[in-house]
């Protein structure tokens, strides 16, 4: 659904090696040193060959375990390290090839980044920090603070504005590195695993406002995690990263459907089938015999309306993004998904 | 290096030097060894008739004091720097210190005058005693609390009382002056150190030096530089309290989380705006701890930078003790106590300020905000004005000061006359039983075993390359000529090192045995440590006179603090798990602290005892001030002849002594820990 949009951000054949003379190395194997090569020249792969396209508006969730090579990848995403090898393709524009002062410029204009520790400046109050990007690009104060009351009133810390981040939640001060990243209006939004630092009542939270504000903002976003349901609730497309490769990028529902190997299937085992698998793949085609109890959409998902549909004695049509009615479901469907029945799991 | 080269190498230097390994075998050998080569000196040197064993023969010297000096001479008359003059250099810097510092002290002590001399008509008083009480007060509540305000007013109403108003304002002068320059320096210098990579491999070395190098090393050559003069004193100071705070600079700047720096990044901040947006200002509370650490060295140098030409509390401290006039010394150096203490308890206060505070300070109106500084802008007229015509108010009555001094005089005089036996027992005693053998023992040492025994201990402990350094730094020593100085040094320092570590580290244990004794004992090490180095000297001297045994006491008591700390330190770091560990196995109150926790802290107290070493080096040249003969005596003599060579030759000779016991030290902590698996 979302591959037809341009993508905005891409990488081809991105490495980040460690060790002594990476380039080198990298490219007296052809640009492709295998696992075993790595480790007999005592060279750790963080990034292994990374291809990833990321589209416009879409929530794109790099997700693995701690080491995996993930925070190093975004950040080859986002310039903060130089990777070793392979291209990076920013809006049409080659960003590897950048002087310091264009990426200085890309990144004041189009990037924001949000930290897994906040990163807020603890000199500041929360309306310097929120305005601190614009401070940086030398706009007038009364125009940037203006500008930074409303990202602080969209992020729901209104009446905070002179708190420093010491007085504050760890929830509220990531509300304050999110409003500040989103003070720029950035074209592309790095969160980098934004609410693994918080209490999970305040993730769940989070997370919510996170959708609501990606709701009204559509930015193309890159979002780290090492939680799968995380990755599950949030994603449009999720990268799986092991041991510095990518190994599966996917849509939750095929995720959890295609596994690509076993690493993959391991995680999605105990995933709540409701929750990820969308009406389209369980569907039976055509539209219901007689009258339908209502129409539901493709891209809902099994969890969302399962009550309404197990409460119903009839069955519902289903119609596509363009309303067509693409076919049926009913009681049965639903509760095969629920106990886990049939569908390969 | 990989490892497999490392496996490879170990077994090749185990095996030639396995019969150094026995570490009771190599210790207890070498110390009889060196006994009997001590006690026996003079007998081997009369059966070889080689009398260049006990003494470096002169023409054997090569003369490193002249040299220096010829050069100091040259650098100061002839080189040139870029085509100007190296004097002119000089003069400029002075010019730059002096005009601030001129102006601290008319605004503080002589009030604004023109015209030179008996001519100079005062066309502005200084600022009132009141006024400065009032602003000490006013900016004791802004940093902290009423308290703090309390412990400023009364702080400095007791230099006004006490008669030392003028004195302590110059000396307040100068700190105005001297800590600015060197904070300021110091985080520039750390600032560039952090960015450029070469800078920093430069300066470590010269911080290492710096550190160790004892200030009466430096004295002799500045004073050369600029003159006697407030000025002199004030770049020695400056020199002096430099160091810590470009080390400090440095360790902050690198302690500044990843995130934020790539914050700054991400945000597209310029390199000087990631610098001074970004890092500095989140790196300031442990800056600021820098900013106390220069304030207390300053101060810790108010005394000896008298000797160059410092006026104010030291100067008076300074030609009390020549005078050998207890009560004028004690009230000075109480004078000196009192303003390190307010100092300190502020700028710490200002380190630890909360965002609550600056908070609460940021709202109001302007008149609110700005309370304060209006306030004392406010007094100052006020006073300033009717100061003009009610004097008492410009300064504080003579009439109403009280004088301490008999008071001290006397109680020095009852103790001295009641006590006498007791106290003249006591060093008896110490002297006949632990300061003299200790002292033949060192004294006895001819060079050339001195050089080899070092060299031997520096290859067991750290290998070749720490071998090859003590042994230059060693050589040295022993090429200047000062071998027995040296060896006094070494005497003096050891034996108070060996009973400021004896009462330290059980204090150490104690403290950190319960909150209460905590408390007590850092509350006591405190003061110790806020107290300049010099105030030691005044009661020790007045009770047991002037000789080894005071310098020793007043260098314990100056030294003492580290191995307090570190004792305590180290038993806090212990994993707590391996204490329970030891619980849970059955082990008795006393079997934990032999078995588990003394082996545990035994590097942390090697670092104290580093720490315990260097300052008393540095106190050593201090005492040189109550009649010690060793390389501090030469120190201050080459200061009191102006002899530039001298001064630089026996400071560095000291410097060596640091270093060497310095990197032992290190490497045998070093040693210790790689063995438990902490490093």
């Amino acid at each position: 659904m979302t591959q037809t949009r341009p993508a905005l951000l891409e990488c081809n054949d991105l490495w980040k090696v460690y060790g002594h003379n990476p380039e080198g190395f990298v490219k007296a194997y052809a640009g492709s040193p295998s696992a075993e090569d790595l480790q007999a020249h005592h060279m750790v792969g963080a990034v292994r060959k990374a291809n990833v396209k990321i589209y416009e508006g879409e929530i794109f969730v790099i997700m693995g375990l701690s080491g995996s090579g993930k925070s190093t990848l975004v950040r080859c995403l986002s310039r903060l390290i130089q990777p070793t090898a392979g291209e990076l393709i920013f809006d049409g524009q080659d960003i590897l090839s950048k002087s310091d002062k264009q990426l200085i410029e890309i990144r004041r204009k189009r990037m924001g980044m949000v930290f897994q520790h906040f990163a807020l400046l603890p000199h500041l109050t929360v309306l310097q920090n929120a305005a601190f990007p614009l401070e940086v690009q030398g706009m007038p104060r009364a125009k940037r603070e203006e500008r930074a009351r409303e990202v602080i009133e969209l992020v729901g810390l209104k009446g905070r504005e002179n708190y420093y981040p010491a007085q504050l939640s760890g929830g509220q001060q990531q509300r304050v590195g999110i409003a500040r990243s989103l003070a720029v209006e950035p074209d592309l939004w790095f969160l980098d695993e934004p609410f693994s630092a918080l209490d999970p009542l305040i993730r769940r939270e989070m997370q919510d406002e996170f959708l609501r504000l990606q709701g009204m903002l559509k930015k193309t976003i890159v979002f780290i995690t090492h939680d799968f349901d995380e990755a599950i609730r949030l994603a449009d497309r999720i990268a799986v990263m092991r041991d510095g490769e990518i190994v599966q990028v996917a849509r939750p529902e095929e995720l959890v459907l295609n596994p690509a190997d076993d690493y993959v299937s391991e995680f999605t085992r105990y995933i709540p089938r409701a929750k990820v698998l969308t009406l389209r793949s369980i569907m039976r085609p055509g539209a219901v015999d007689g009258t339908a109890a209502g129409t539901l959409s493709v891209t809902d998902r099994v969890e969302s309306i399962a009550d309404e549909v197990e409460r119903s004695d009839t069955d519902f049509n289903i119609a596509d993004e363009d309303g067509r009615t693409v076919g049926h479901i009913g009681r049965r469907e639903i509760i095969d998904v629920l106990i886990g029945r049939g569908v390969n799991a | 290096m990989s490892v497999l080269d490392q496996d490879l190498k170990t077994p090749i230097r185990l095996r030639s030097l396995t019969w150094l390994r026995a570490p009771w075998l190599f210790w207890g050998g070498l110390l009889i060894l060196t006994w009997a080569v001590s006690h026996y000196a003079f007998d081997i040197y009369r059966a070889l008739d080689a009398r260049w064993i006990i003494r470096f023969p002169a023409t054997w010297q090569p003369d490193f004091e002249s040299r220096i000096t010829a050069f100091m001479d040259w650098l100061l008359h002839d080189a040139q720097l870029f085509g100007i003059l190296f004097r002119d250099v000089t003069r400029a810097i002075s010019a730059v210190i002096e005009a601030p510092y001129d102006l601290v002290v008319d605004v503080l002590v002589t009030g604004l005058q023109q015209g030179i001399g008996q001519q100079a008509v005062q066309i502005l008083p200084p600022l009132s005693w009141v006024a400065v009480i009032f602003t000490v007060t006013a900016v004791g509540h802004y940093t902290k609390s009423w308290s703090m305000a309390v412990l400023m007013g009364l702080c400095f109403t007791y230099l006004a009382v006490f008669g030392q108003w003028e004195s302590a304002m110059l000396t307040l002068a100068s700190v105005l002056i001297a800590v600015p320059i060197a904070a300021g320096g110091g985080l520039l210098l750390g600032v560039l150190a952090f960015r450029v990579r070469w800078v920093d491999r430069a300066m470590r070395p010269i911080l290492d030096l710096m550190q160790t190098v004892p200030v009466f090393a430096y004295l002799v050559p500045i004073l050369f530089m600029f003159g006697f003069g407030p000025v002199s004193a004030l770049v020695a100071t400056i020199i002096y309290a430099m160091p810590p705070m470009i080390r400090v600079t440095i360790v902050a700047l690198r302690g500044v989380p990843e995130e934020l720096a790539e914050l700054g990044r991400m945000v597209g901040c310029t390199r000087r705006q990631q610098m001074w947006k970004v890092l500095v200002p989140s790196a300031k509370p442990m800056l600021m701890v820098g900013v106390n650490q220069v304030i207390m060295l300053t101060l810790n140098m108010v005394i000896i930078a008298s000797m160059i030409g410092a006026g104010g509390l030291g100067y008076d401290v300074l030609t009390a003790l020549r005078r050998l006039d207890i009560g004028g010394g004690v009230e000075a150096g109480l004078a000196i106590v009192v303003l390190a203490i307010a100092l300190d308890r502020l700028s710490q206060a200002y380190a630890g300020r909360t965002v609550t505070q600056k908070a609460a300070q940021s709202q109001g109106g302007f008149a609110m905000r700005h309370r304060w500084s209006l306030s004392i802008i406010a007094v100052i007229l006020v006073t300033g004005l009717i100061g003009a015509a009610a004097s008492w108010l410009q300064t504080y009555p003579d009439a109403l000061v009280i004088n301490t001094g008999q008071i001290w005089e006397n109680a020095i005089g009852y103790i001295n006359v009641n006590y006498f036996d007791t106290l003249d027992a006591a060093k008896t005693f110490l002297l006949t039983w632990f300061l003299l053998p200790v002292r033949q023992f060192f004294v006895g040492i001819p060079w050339p075993w001195g050089l080899m025994a070092m060299t031997l201990i520096g290859l067991r402990v750290g290998g070749w390359k720490l071998s090859l350094l003590v042994f230059v730094l060693t050589g040295l020593i022993v090429l200047s000529g000062l071998w027995d100085k040296a060896m006094m040094t070494v005497y003096l320092c050891g034996a108070s090192v060996v009973i400021a570590s004896a009462i330290g580290i059980p204090l150490g244990l104690l403290a950190a045995s319960n909150p209460v004794s905590n408390r007590i004992v850092g509350a006591f090490i405190d003061t110790l440590q806020t107290l300049p180095s010099f105030v030691y000297l005044i009661p020790v001297v007045m009770l047991f006179r002037v000789g080894d045994f005071s310098a020793m006491i007043a260098i314990v008591a100056y030294a003492l603090a580290p191995a307090v700390r570190y004792a305590a330190h180290g038993i806090r770091s212990i994993d707590p798990q391996i204490i329970e560990a030891g619980i849970v196995s059955g082990c008795t109150r006393g079997q934990l602290m032999r078995r588990i926790k003394l082996p545990m802290i035994l590097p942390e107290l090697l670092l104290g005892l580093n720490q315990t070493i260097m300052l008393a080096l540095s106190m050593l040249v201090i005492t040189a001030l109550v009649g010690t003969r060793d390389l501090g005596q030469e120190v201050y003599i080459a200061l009191t002849r102006a002899n530039t060579g001298q001064g630089i030759v026996a400071g560095l000779s000291v410097a060596f002594i640091a270093i060497i016991a310095d990197r032992l030290l290190e490497a045998a902590a070093k040693r210790m820990r790689k063995q438990m698996g902490m490093a």
